[in-house]
C-alpha cells in the first residue's frame, strides 16, 4: 500500500498538484486519471521518487519517501517497477540484456539463473523467443511488453506504468491492461497506473484517483463511474458525444 | 556491468578516433617542419635542429593539444548526445528507479576510459607527428636522414614526455567531464539536446586551452 498525505508540487509559481490524499491499494491495480496538464506524471514522479514534493508525504507502508536517506531510498527502489510511457527500453542492448540489466546491477544470480528468469518474465508477457532482438526490431506493444517484463524482473512489491496505452490500437491496449491488471493479482502487489484511456478505467480501474487542476476531484471504482453524480468526472470519462450516448444506452438498460 | 561498459567507451574513443588523430598529427608534424625550413634558410642555426623542434613541438604541445581539441569536438559531442539522449528517452529516470547510481554508472566508464586511452592516442599522435615531420623534412631536399636523427636525439629531456602526459591526463578529464555534465542535464527537446552538444564541445575547447597556458606555467616556471 502507498499513501500520500497533502502533496503539493509548485515548478516556480506554477502550482501544479495542491494538497494530494490518497491511498493506492495492495493487490488492486490503482489508476491516476485526469486531463493533460492535470498534474497526473507529476504525482507518478513524485510516487517513485524521481521528483521531491513541495510539501506532503509519501507512505510506503510504515516508510516516507520523502525522509528516506540515500541508501535507504536505494533499498526501496529494489521493490519499484516502472513502465515508461515511451518504455526507456536501452537501443543498445538485446532484450535479454534490457530485461537482465537490473538483475546484472544488484544481483549475483548465475549466468543459467538470469536467462531462467529472463524467459520466465517474458514468457508472463507471452513474448518467448525474442532475446536476441533489438528494441529497434520489435513493434510498439511488443515493447510495451519487454518493458513490463523489465519492471518485474526482481519481483518488485510496487508497479507504476506511467501511461502504458498511448500510441497503441486498442487491441493492444486491451492485452497490455489485462497483463498489467494480472500481474498485480498474481504477484499481490500494489499497481499504479497514469493513464487517459478510458477502456483502462472501465476495465481495470478498481482504485481511480481523478485529478482535476492539481486537486483530487474524485476517487472511487470502475463500478462507480456510471453513475457517479460528479459533473468533473462525467466531463472527463464521457467527453465525447458517442462515449455519452453509450452512457445513457447502459443507464437506460440498467 | 561497469567493466563491460569501460571497455566499450574505450573502444568507442580509442579506435574510433584513431584515424583522424593520425591524419592530423601527421599533417600537423609536416607543416611544424615545413614552417621550420623556412624560418631556417639562410639562417646560422645547424641544421640538425629541424629534428629537435619538431620533437619538442610534438611532445610539449601539438599532439597533446590538437589530440585533445580533436577528441573535444568529436568524443566530447559524442558523450552529451549519447547521455543527453538516455536524459530524454528517460533511460536516466528508468536506471534511477531500478535503484542505479546513475552519475556514477554514467559518467565513471567514460572518465576512466578516456582517462586510459587519451594518453595512449597521445603516444600515437606524437610519434605520427615526428614521422611527419621526419617524412617532409627529408622530402624538402635541404636536410638529410642523419641531420634529422640528430636533431631528434639532442637536447632530450625526459620532463618533456611527463609534461605531455600530464596535459594528457588534464585534458582526458576535462573534455570527459564537461560532456557528460552538458549532457547528464540536458532539458528540452532535440534543440537543446543539440545546444548541449555544442556547449560541450566550446567549453570543452576553452578549459583544455586554459589549462595548457597553466600547466605551461606551473611546469615550466
Amino acid at each position: 500500500m502507498i499513501r500520500t498525505e497533502g502533496i503539493f508540487k509548485s515548478f516556480g509559481d506554477h502550482e501544479v498538484l495542491k494538497g494530494i490524499d490518497f491511498t493506492f491499494e495492495k493487490s488492486k491495480t490503482n489508476l491516476i486519471i485526469g486531463k493533460s496538464g492535470a498534474g497526473k506524471t507529476v504525482l507518478l514522479k513524485i510516487l517513485v521518487g524521481l521528483i521531491k514534493p513541495t510539501a506532503g508525504h509519501v507512505w510506503y507502508g510504515e516508510n516516507d519517501l520523502c525522509a528516506l536517506n540515500k541508501y535507504e531510498l536505494q533499498d526501496l527502489r529494489m521493490q519499484v517497477g516502472m513502465l515508461f510511457q515511451g518504455n526507456a527500453l536501452f537501443d543498445s542492448m538485446t532484450i535479454e540484456e534490457n530485461i537482465r540489466f537490473p538483475m546484472d546491477m544488484f544481483t549475483k544470480m548465475s549466468a543459467k539463473e538470469k536467462r531462467t528468469q529472463v524467459d520466465l518474465c517474458l514468457e508472463r508477457v507471452s513474448l518467448e523467443g525474442v532475446n536476441d532482438k533489438y528494441p529497434s526490431e520489435i513493434s510498439g506493444g511488443m515493447q510495451k511488453r519487454v518493458g513490463i517484463a523489465r519492471a518485474i524482473v526482481l519481483n518488485p512489491k510496487y508497479l507504476f506504468a506511467d501511461e502504458p496505452n498511448s500510441g497503441l490500437d486498442p487491441k493492444t491496449a486491451i492485452t497490455i491492461d489485462e497483463l498489467l491488471s494480472k500481474i498485480t493479482v498474481d504477484n499481490n502487489i500494489t499497481t499504479v497506473i497514469n493513464t487517459h484511456d478510458m477502456n483502462s478505467v472501465m476495465e481495470i480501474g478498481e482504485n481511480i484517483c481523478l485529478l482535476h487542476e492539481g486537486k483530487l476531484a474524485w476517487q472511487g471504482s470502475n463500478s462507480e463511474v456510471l453513475e457517479s453524480p460528479n459533473q468533473t468526472l462525467q466531463d472527463f470519462i464521457f467527453a465525447s458525444p458517442f462515449l455519452q450516448k453509450l452512457k445513457n444506452i447502459a443507464l437506460s438498460k440498467s | 556491468m561497469y567493466y563491460k561498459e569501460t571497455i566499450r567507451q574505450m573502444y568507442d574513443i580509442g579506435v574510433g578516433s584513431i584515424m583522424i588523430i593520425f591524419v592530423v598529427n601527421l599533417f600537423i608534424g609536416a607543416v611544424t617542419a615545413v614552417q621550420f625550413i623556412y624560418q631556417l634558410s639562410g639562417q646560422i642555426i645547424p641544421k640538425y635542429y629541424i629534428g629537435y623542434i619538431v620533437r619538442d613541438m610534438a611532445l610539449i604541445e601539438l599532439a597533446v593539444t590538437f589530440t585533445s581539441i580533436i577528441l573535444a569536438g568529436k568524443v566530447g559531442s559524442n558523450i552529451a548526445s549519447e547521455i543527453g539522449g538516455m536524459r530524454q528517452k528517460e533511460h536516466i529516470d528508468a536506471m534511477e528507479i531500478m535503484g542505479v547510481n546513475t552519475s556514477s554508472y554514467l559518467v565513471m566508464p567514460k572518465l576512466i576510459a578516456a582517462l586510459i586511452v587519451i594518453p595512449i592516442l597521445v603516444s600515437v599522435a606524437a610519434i605520427v607527428s615526428i614521422s611527419g615531420g621526419y617524412i617532409a623534412t627529408i622530402y624538402s631536399g635541404s636536410y638529410s636522414h642523419e641531420e634529422f636523427i640528430q636533431g631528434l636525439r639532442s637536447f632530450f629531456k625526459p620532463f618533456t614526455v611527463v609534461m605531455m602526459y600530464i596535459k594528457a591526463v588534464v585534458f582526458a578529464y576535462i573534455i570527459t567531464s564537461i560532456a557528460c555534465y552538458q549532457g547528464y542535464f540536458v532539458k528540452g527537446g532535440s534543440i537543446e539536446l543539440g545546444q548541449a552538444s555544442t556547449r560541450a564541445v566550446v567549453f570543452g575547447i576553452i578549459v583544455v586551452l586554459i589549462a595548457d597556458y597553466i600547466i605551461a606555467v606551473v611546469l615550466t616556471g
